[in-house]
């Protein structure tokens, strides 16, 4: 396995007055899917914000590769080669989908080829191309959130809940869509659905109450019940 | 209704709902077209001083009181560039006429691009997020803006000149127009194009009207948020600028009280247009125009009233304005 591509040590960050993380420290390797579990409010989300550089770090360090990026403005530390997909997804519902995703290239242009295989990968997105990104549906605009986030090559995607509130049948598609994008970036996902993630996952952390409390291979926790149950109780029960 | 009003062409329909029926209400074809062409120049002039402040709230929701500050410095800039190039005004020669009014106009627009920088960096920058205080910054600035303005144009009215060639009427059958509105409405038009094909037929008009609907997914792309919003101040300002130049020659007697008389018109614009929209700000901005200039004449003692209650009839129909960016 290569080294990591990020790395939180000891990651401190406040919301407001409330202390949501309380020293996260997280090796994320290059290359696969590599899942960050935890029940509601455990600070998955504030881990990805923190990374994004949309909520700062007050203590410890985060570093992409060789940039220690934990006081970098958000714009640059995209300009590195991260992607984020949000939970709400972040899509522009007042411009097309095709303006979506040129916004998402850095020269506005896009790669013939490249948009080729976004389309096999979502067809909607071909679809529905000139259509305002208001009308689509929660699963085309996940689609579209995720089209948006591969449409160059990144480095690291990072990607929030992108299963929330979606039908089976989109789920399923999304796993084979996930695989081939893992194929040439390294993501960084964060899941409440179990099952989603142990078909993706090759490295998982579990986060509780703002701090690591487990992490290693997720076939390890997959094929330990006990495991499972004991990190993540019955909150992820629900969502199988 | 609003399925009606869809069938008609949306709240694209409320301007001319408006006009039949101040039509239906006057009585007197010469006396609507009169006020008519009145109201869409208005409109148009007061467009020029909201589209700014729109944009300005949209993207950044910076509330900027001190708007009217550039509406002002620009008619005050240009009514001194027009008296200084008084020769040049009052000549026979309608191509010396339109320079010194471009001169004027466009002085009083570079003013504004400069001044807005300026404002933008030392006022607006430091209280990004903080709507109370940019509340209070921003109208102490305008308070030192007006007494700055009488400072050096003094507290006494000031004549403004207008160009020969757009003095008097223009007459067709038995209808006035006169010749300025005219002028000021095709100038709106011209400016309002000008935003539309900036705004969608750009990279950086893409990246703002991206950015109106969520700022933080814009830098999450990679870009400077920050760098394009002094762009948009700039824009905003020179724009209140310009519709202060254009309002000084259509109102030809100008006090350094008309930038805060104005600044309420053009909040409620704002607010019926939907803050953050462009074709919202020129919808509202028509729409005012001419219930002013209508209502001037049918009820005048409820002149000042009407777009009040026309702010509150669209709020209570609509509470996020006509046409409002959608926020993601």
């Amino acid at each position: 396995m290569s080294g990591a591509i990020l790395r939180l040590d000891d990651v401190h960050t406040d919301i407001g007055q409330y202390h949501i993380l309380h020293g996260i420290s997280l090796n994320v390797p290059e290359g696969g899917v590599h899942v960050l579990l935890g029940r509601n409010g455990a600070g998955k989300t504030t881990t990805l914000r923190t990374v994004m550089g949309l909520w700062r770090a007050r203590k410890g360090a985060i570093v992409f590769r060789h940039h220690d990026i934990t006081a970098m403005p958000t714009p640059d530390i995209a300009r590195l080669g991260i992607a984020y997909v949000p939970e709400n997804m972040g899509i522009f519902g007042g411009l097309t989908v095709e303006e979506n995703m040129r916004l998402a290239s850095t020269t506005g242009r896009f790669d013939d080829e490249r948009l080729g295989r976004i389309f096999a990968l979502f067809p909607a997105i071909e679809k529905f191309w000139t259509s305002q990104a208001s009308g689509l549906s929660g699963g085309q605009k996940q689609m579209l959130a995720i089209a948006r986030a591969i449409v160059e090559r990144r480095e690291l995607i990072l990607i929030d809940e992108p299963t929330k509130g979606l039908a089976p049948a989109i789920i399923r598609a999304m796993i084979g869509a996930f695989r081939e994008i893992a194929t040439e970036t390294t993501i960084l996902l964060v899941e409440q659905n179990f099952l989603f993630a142990r078909s993706l996952g090759r490295g998982v952390a579990v986060i509780d109450d703002g701090r690591i409390v487990h992490h290693g291979d997720m076939a390890a926790l997959a094929s330990d019940e006990a495991l499972q149950t004991r990190l993540l109780s019955l909150s992820l029960a629900e969502h199988q | 209704m609003n399925a009606l009003l869809d069938r008609v062409g949306g709240v694209y329909a409320l301007p001319v709902i408006l006009a039949i029926l101040a039509f239906a209400a006057i009585g007197s074809t010469s006396t609507w077209v009169t006020l008519t062409a009145a109201g869409l120049a208005m409109g148009m002039m007061i467009f020029l001083m909201a589209s700014g402040l729109s944009l300005i709230f949209g993207l950044m929701d910076v509330l900027n009181f001190g708007h009217s500050a550039f509406v002002s410095f620009g008619a005050f800039i240009a009514a001194s560039v027009l008296a200084a190039l008084g020769a040049w005004l009052a000549a026979d020669s309608v191509l010396l006429n339109i320079a010194a009014l471009m001169a004027a106009i466009a002085a009083a627009t570079a003013f504004g691009a400069l001044a807005g920088w300026g404002f933008e960096r030392v006022i607006v920058k430091p209280v990004y997020k903080d709507h109370l205080r940019q509340i209070l910054i921003t109208m102490g600035a305008l308070i030192v803006a007006e007494q700055l303005l009488l400072a050096i144009w003094g507290g006494t009215p000031i004549a403004v000149a207008r160009p020969a060639f757009l003095t008097g009427s223009i007459i067709i059958g038995d209808v006035a127009i006169e010749a300025y509105r005219i002028f000021a409405l095709l100038l709106g038009l011209v400016v309002y194009v000008g935003m539309y094909l900036a705004l969608n037929r750009t990279r950086i008009g893409l990246l703002i009207r991206a950015g109106v609907e969520n700022r933080e997914m814009v830098e999450s792309l990679g870009f400077r948020i920050d760098r394009l919003f002094i762009g948009v101040f700039m824009a905003g300002s020179a724009l209140a600028a310009m519709g202060g130049a254009m309002w000084a020659g259509y109102q030809s007697l100008i006090t350094p009280a008309l930038g805060q008389e104005l600044m309420i018109i053009v909040f409620i614009v704002v607010i019926i247009g939907g803050l953050g929209s462009i074709q919202g700000s020129l919808l509202g901005a028509i729409l005012v125009g001419l219930m002013t200039n209508y209502v001037a004449f049918l009820f005048p003692k409820l002149a000042l009233a009407s777009n009040m209650l026309l702010m509150m009839a669209v709020l209570l129909w609509r509470p996020y304005g006509l046409k409002p960016a959608v926020k993601g």
